[in-house]
């Protein structure tokens, strides 16, 4: 029995505990650390599909047709939608649920919205870990939402297993999509806006493309026609993303990858306990100090220094730093 | 990171405050709801912004399900005696605690008295300043750095 009383609450599906640890882990607080622990045995059940593309393209009126669609199957669905933070004061407007259309009172479903808080690929922090919590909380889809995307913001990969680029007609010519980034996430392309010219080409263009696009695992991206304003063409991607989950239990390429993004949160988890470490270590410890006023006097150099940084904290003898005898780098 | 480490000492890290912000009822002008969501947005605040035409449950749940400190609701309509009670109501009836509550435009003094004596936060009509109202909005979520 899981000792915090958010987190029992949160098996037996109370939104309000969910929420909370939401707030939690999007904080990185210990108690937001301690509850993942112990909900990690109810977590990798449910079907995650990530859904990225540009500003502006329909992912929120597109995700919002997919609820209704799932919803009606009797499934139960999170959503996660992220918006960015400013850079400057830190600040959002998070505004994905406006367009998200939601039925009033609807149990099943749970949206968060979140925003990126400094992180950068598309995703925030605490995105990968709110799945988790949904999942705990026994929801059959969770849906995460990227930021309207550039061409680098790949980040939906570490956390969803089917990830859908969506698209509209006029993007841009077959070059575009040859271009490092989006399109080599992509395990569907969802045209959306279908009901505008250009459509039937840009499908057959990205269909040509899908081929050559998809070099690293043996799935050839499947390219859906859809229009969230006319409701057509969600039953074709919720197929293709039901497609796609069942190649990934059984190919090898898928987990390969799923090893790979283990392998990468581990790293992620491990650089942020060493990060806090070292912020606490650089303020609160007297020998560290002293480092700092002896780099900051040039009588260290901050190579050297860094490696005394790690010695201390790894425990590992460190390079011993040559201290300049001689000829101090000159105060500016 | 910008903001977030204003309490730089271990854990407790402060976080952005969470508003809501909503036009309940059937008013169609959200231009001062959007320019208050903006300037709430530059105070380092989060703002899930709804949007027109929602009703009294769906801006609880919304603001259930984001964990929101605060909850802004914007009328013109003249609805305000119907509509904030009401949401103020659902809070309570659903045993939703630490969510306060606030309200702007076209409202007038007697109403605005009995509004603050059902629990209402603060009240902000025209002319009051973007200055006054992010002051207003950390001092109701309780904390003073957003």
């Amino acid at each position: 029995m899981p000792p915090d009383p958010l987190v029992r609450r949160l098996l037996k599906g109370d939104r309000v505990a969910l929420a909370k640890l939401i707030t939690e882990v999007e904080s990185g607080s210990p108690q937001g650390t301690e509850a993942l622990r112990s909900i990690y045995p109810h977590t990798g059940k449910a079907t995650v599909v990530g859904f990225t593309g540009p500003l502006g393209v329909g992912k929120s009126s597109l995700i919002s047709r997919m609820v209704g669609h799932l919803r009606k199957k009797g499934l139960k669905v999170g959503v996660i939608a992220v918006d960015p933070s400013s850079p400057f004061t830190g600040g959002a407007v998070l505004g994905d649920r406006i367009r998200l259309n939601l039925p009033p009172g609807d149990k099943g479903l749970f949206v968060r919205s979140m925003a990126t808080r400094g992180q950068s690929g598309g995703l925030s922090q605490g995105t990968r870990d709110t799945v988790r919590l949904m999942e705990a909380f026994g929801m059959d889809v969770v849906i995460v939402e990227t930021v309207g995307s550039g061409q680098s913001d790949v980040n939906v990969r570490d956390v969803a297993t089917t990830r859908v680029v969506v698209l509209v007609p006029h993007l841009g010519d077959d070059i575009q999509s040859l271009k490092a980034g989006l399109f080599e996430i992509a395990d569907i392309f969802a045209v959306n806006k279908s009901d505008l010219p250009g459509a039937p080409e840009a499908v057959r263009h990205l269909r040509e493309m899908a081929g050559i696009l998809m070099a690293r695992t043996s799935w050839r991206a499947d390219v859906v026609e859809c229009s969230a304003l006319n409701a057509t063409g969600i039953e074709d991607l919720w197929k293709s993303i039901e497609r796609h989950e069942e190649f990934a239990r059984k190919d090898s390429s898928a987990r390969e990858e799923l090893a790979e993004r283990t392998a990468k949160e581990l790293r992620e988890l491990v650089q942020h306990k060493m990060d806090e470490r070292v912020r606490l270590l650089l303020s609160e410890d007297e020998g560290m100090q002293k480092l700092i006023q002896e780099v900051s006097e040039g009588r260290i150099d901050p190579y050297s220094g860094s490696e005394l940084l790690l010695g201390r904290i790894t425990g590992l003898p460190s390079k011993s730093p040559p201290k300049r005898k001689t000829t101090p780098r000159s105060a500016r | 990171m910008p903001n977030r480490s204003k309490n730089t000492k271990g854990s407790g890290k402060s976080r952005p405050i969470r508003v809501i912000i909503a036009k309940p009822g059937l008013d169609g002008h959200d231009r001062g709801a959007k320019v208050v969501a903006r300037a709430l947005r530059d105070a380092g605040m989060e703002v899930i912004y709804l949007g027109l035409r929602q009703t009294p449950e769906s801006i609880v749940d919304a603001a259930i399900e984001e964990d929101a400190d605060v909850i802004g609701l914007s009328l013109l309509s003249g609805a305000h005696m119907t509509l904030v009670p009401r949401v103020v109501k659902i809070l309570k009836d659903r045993k939703v605690r630490g969510i306060s509550v606030f309200a702007g435009g076209i409202i007038p003094d007697e109403d605005a008295r009995r509004l603050r004596s059902m629990g209402i936060k603060a009240i902000f009509g025209p002319g009051a300043t973007l200055e006054s109202i992010i002051h207003q909005v950390r001092q109701t979520a309780g904390r003073h750095a957003a």
